[in-house]
């Protein structure tokens, strides 16, 4: 007698009816379970490198910024990318993006150290951020590197520190703008509108003893409007054109920074992200339509320098993690508890990012509240999705989680897993280690008399 | 525990409560489970037969069943035993 | 001769006291003197009446709501048409148009053709780009301004005086008297479509609108005027007549001419005391009172079709004058089997 198959057990779920006009609310979004990424089996990478695991597409990092740069230098004669350190500092992804010709951005004495670590050359480091004390400035001047002003405090410890040195620094300043779009960033840099940075401007230049190379403007983060750049652009190539015409001086690059939207769905819009963000090609028409059009010398075209970190990385991590337990809560609606945590995925507090089921299943789906493992009421990883069954022990795959959420992480209650990146043949390579106790506890020095209780 | 004798079960998965108007959907899984309890099967048979036919365990398959349970009787689809009055 | 047979989906079937333009649009196009039709109705849930009209829909299928993505939507459409072969969509939601427009080119591959204002098009009319537009185009628009949260509100009263219309990105308008009904009426919008949300000046005066066709050229295919004679307190109109007003015709030409408009629209206009009309706003589509333009000699979903089939359309040269629509509500009666099967299969 031959023994049946038994079929795969879905757990009964009963729903109610009810009506109502389209909301945004409880669909069902997922038509395939994400089994593989590129040829990994979910279920293997899991069971080798642990729950959760960050898996790094070294693949998608490459195409992605190729059509970036297709995008930008096809409409633009000089354009230069810079890697944004502080969305994934991790040197493996780092070095990706300088072996594809990034420079480095940084904002702080750790990334600055960090990219010189990595081996790229002190004068293609751009120093961002309103924290650079006067060692971090006696490095970045010493290695040639393009230190982007804040504030006026920094701008004179500059002029100190030069006369110390003896050398010339090569600096940019960084201008805030009313670019139509709400918040408006003016903490950043010196206002354009009110004239703080044509003033910033004159006194670099009248200094006589730095060298202005650039200037610099950030919109603002996840910018869903092309257009807001167009207005950025338009408005340095005038302060270019001004400098120009009173010191006879050409500033050798604008750089536009970042912001750019990657294709997760921020919370609180009604369509998905991946259907409304603007596109690499976007952006690149309204920034080189402004600046073409623009007054700015043809024959002496400034580089176009990018920051863009978010759109060029969210894209490549997934994070992979377990059904730790399935709830029913008071009100009758369905939780389930996964191991994956704010603590580890951040960027859960303004996406909705998109979670897909790693194994087969059915039309049949749930409303349901995602809980991280911490023992912290703040550890919610959705309120409200639509998911199909969950069993525990399956896998889910979170998309879209490249940027910030390698930085921002916190070693908070757990430790952080590790990272993994796939290489473009398909073999896996941890580049950063889970944590161990050793990891934290190492660095903790406990006193004498508070080493031996008894109880 | 017992499903309402008027609740209407279809194979389709829809389920019509005619004492409340409510209408309500299951996944085949839960209409078979249903079928078995609408005969006065026990949570043991019915267990029987589902692990007989499906791929899990008893520990799975309990919790999963009282949750079931559970919520067919938040939806007044099943009367506890002491609504019962036994 | 037999005419050919046309298949069309048809959204919005939703004919309710705050109705979607999908019934009316199949009325006109039953009526259609050229072809014959058979409807497919798309629906977002198991309720819309349209659902269950089979003298007037043949087949109806649920579809995933615009928020779960194009993916899905394309993956329900491609199974659909597998067994469908439709010839021409017409979507008649404002929040599922977007997705539709992006997704035109592949539709078309499949073989489906549809007659959609341009991604720029549609943009330029939303409600919190009316202003530029009214100024681009020489039309009087009612001050406006988004606001993103809630601690925007109380510095309102700079710029207007109460009361203000609240409105949603896509959908949902309400007249607040007070900073504190903004308040409730910004939170009840917000969560359901999310921010920003439009604060527009109130302009009193009587309501007006116009139903247009534009050929994508800058040709005005068909356009009819009408005001509004009863109004629900959705704000809908419930009857409305058509009317003989040389502005509005020469605006809504000034408007297909300039923007090149293609497709289906709909100006909301209000006419003030001193006789001066303000464009509230554009909806990008057919307006649920198109069979009123069907009734007085426009059958613009028949010239529509034609449009999206790529046929030369001649544009409507004149319209009755003076005819009225009254709507009225209409009890069917279901078998549960019907709710059961769109309710658990998705298809009726």
């Amino acid at each position: 007698m031959s023994k049946i198959e038994k079929q795969r057990y879905e757990r009964p779920v009963i729903k109610k009816l009810e009506t109502g006009m389209p909301n945004k609310f409880g669909l069902r979004t997922e038509y395939a379970p994400k089994t593989h990424i590129e040829d990994n089996s979910v279920k293997d990478l899991v069971k080798e490198y642990g729950s959760p695991l960050f898996v790094i597409s070294e693949k998608t990092i490459r195409e992605t910024l190729k059509t970036a740069k297709r995008a930008f230098s096809t409409r633009y004669p000089k354009v230069q990318f810079a890697w944004s350190y502080k969305t994934n500092y991790i040197n493996a992804i780092c070095n990706v993006f300088h072996q594809e010709g990034s420079w480095a951005e940084v904002v702080s004495g750790f990334e600055y150290d960090k990219a010189i670590a990595n081996n790229v050359p002190g004068n293609k480091i751009i120093f961002n951020g309103p924290d650079k004390n006067d060692n971090d400035l006696r490095k970045a001047i010493n290695n040639d590197s393009l230190i982007h002003i804040d504030h006026l405090e920094e701008l004179y410890s500059i002029i100190f520190i030069a006369d110390e040195l003896q050398k010339r620094p090569k600096v940019a300043i960084r201008i805030n703008m009313d670019t139509g779009i709400y918040p408006m960033w003016d903490r950043f840099g010196f206002n354009y509108e009110n004239g703080q940075a044509w003033d910033a401007i004159n006194k670099i230049m009248t200094s006589k003893k730095l060298d202005l190379v650039g200037l610099h403007c950030h919109i603002g983060t996840f910018m869903l409007s092309a257009n807001a750049y167009a207005v950025a652009a338009f408005n340095l190539a005038d302060l270019v054109i001004n400098i120009q015409k009173k010191y006879n001086y050409n500033v050798k690059y604008i750089d536009l920074g970042g912001g750019f939207a990657s294709k997760n769905t921020l919370k609180g819009s009604f369509l998905p992200g991946a259907d409304t963000s603007p596109s690499f090609d976007d952006y690149a028409e309204a920034i080189s339509t402004a600046l073409l059009n623009s007054n700015l010398d043809p024959e002496n075209l400034p580089t176009l320098i990018l920051e863009t970190g978010r759109a060029l990385i969210d894209d490549a991590g997934y994070l992979l993690g377990s059904v730790i337990a399935n709830k029913r809560l008071s009100s009758g609606k369905r939780a389930t508890i996964l191991d994956i945590g704010v603590n580890i995925m951040f960027t859960s507090f303004w996406y909705e990012h998109k979670i897909t089921p790693a194994q087969e299943f059915t039309h049949y789906t749930e409303d349901t509240v995602l809980y991280g493992p911490l023992c912290m009421n703040i550890d919610v990883i959705r309120e409200n999705i639509n998911l199909p069954l969950l069993n525990k022990g399956d896998n889910v795959v979170v998309h879209t989680v490249g940027a910030y959420n390698m930085t921002q992480w916190m070693q908070f209650i757990t430790l952080r897993p590790k990272i993994v990146m796939i290489d473009p043949e398909g073999k896996v390579h941890v580049i950063r280690d889970n944590e161990t106790n050793d990891s934290i506890v190492s660095l903790e020095k406990t006193p004498e008399h508070l080493k031996k209780f008894e109880l | 525990m017992k499903i309402k004798n008027n609740i209407a079960l279809s194979n389709s998965g829809f389920i019509f409560n005619p004492s409340t108007g409510e209408s309500f959907s299951v996944n085949p899984i839960g209409v078979e489970i249903l079928n078995l309890l609408k005969e006065n099967k026990s949570k043991d048979e019915v267990k029987a037969v589902i692990l007989e036919r499906y791929q899990s365990d008893d520990d799975t398959f309990e919790r999963d069943f009282y949750d079931f349970v559970n919520i067919l009787v938040h939806y007044h689809l099943a009367e506890t035993d002491e609504e019962k009055g036994n | 001769m037999k005419k050919k047979v046309i298949n069309i989906a048809v959204t919005g079937l939703n004919a309710t006291d705050n109705p979607g333009p999908g019934i009316p649009v199949i009325r006109g196009l039953r009526e259609a003197k050229d072809f014959d039709v058979r409807i497919i109705g798309f629906a977002y849930e198991s309720m819309e009446p349209g659902i269950y009209m089979h003298d007037l829909v043949d087949k109806t299928y649920q579809i995933p709501f615009p928020s779960a993505g194009q993916e899905s939507l394309l993956a329900r459409l491609e199974y659909i048409q597998e067994i469908e072969k439709i010839d021409v969509l017409i979507p008649n939601f404002d929040a599922e148009l977007f997705a539709f427009m992006k997704l035109e080119k592949k539709l078309l591959k499949m073989g489906i053709h549809t007659f959609l204002p341009t991604v720029d098009q549609f943009e330029d009319r939303q409600k919190i780009n009316l202003m530029e537009f009214g100024k681009k185009y020489d039309i009087k628009v009612p001050y406006a301004r988004t606001i993103f949260s809630l601690s925007e509100i109380f510095g309102l009263t700079a710029d207007f005086t109460y009361p203000v219309v609240v409105k949603g990105k896509y959908y949902d308008a309400y007249i607040a008297y007070n900073p504190e009904q903004v308040q409730t009426y910004f939170n009840k919008i917000s969560s359901k479509w999310g921010v920003p949300i439009i604060i527009q000046q109130f302009v009193y005066g009587s309501e007006y609108n116009v139903i247009a066709l534009g050929d994508g050229k800058g040709n005005t295919i068909g356009a009819v005027p009408m005001r509004k004679q009863f109004i629900t307190d959705k704000g809908k109109a419930w009857a409305g007549i058509t009317i003989d007003e040389k502005n509005l015709l020469e605006m809504t030409d000034r408007i297909i001419s300039g923007s090149k408009w293609r497709g289906g629209m709909e100006l909301e206009l209000m006419k003030t005391q001193n006789n001066e009309f303000y464009l509230l706003e554009i909806n990008p589509r057919i307006p649920a009172w198109v069979y009123l333009a069907v009734g007085a000699g426009q059958n613009m979903p028949e010239a529509l079709v034609k449009l999206a089939l790529g046929e030369e359309v001649k544009p409507f040269e004149t319209y009755d004058v003076g005819k009225l629509f009254i709507r009225y509500s209409y009890d069917m009666i279901i078998e549960l089997e019907e709710f059961e099967k769109i309710s658990t299969l998705g298809e009726l």
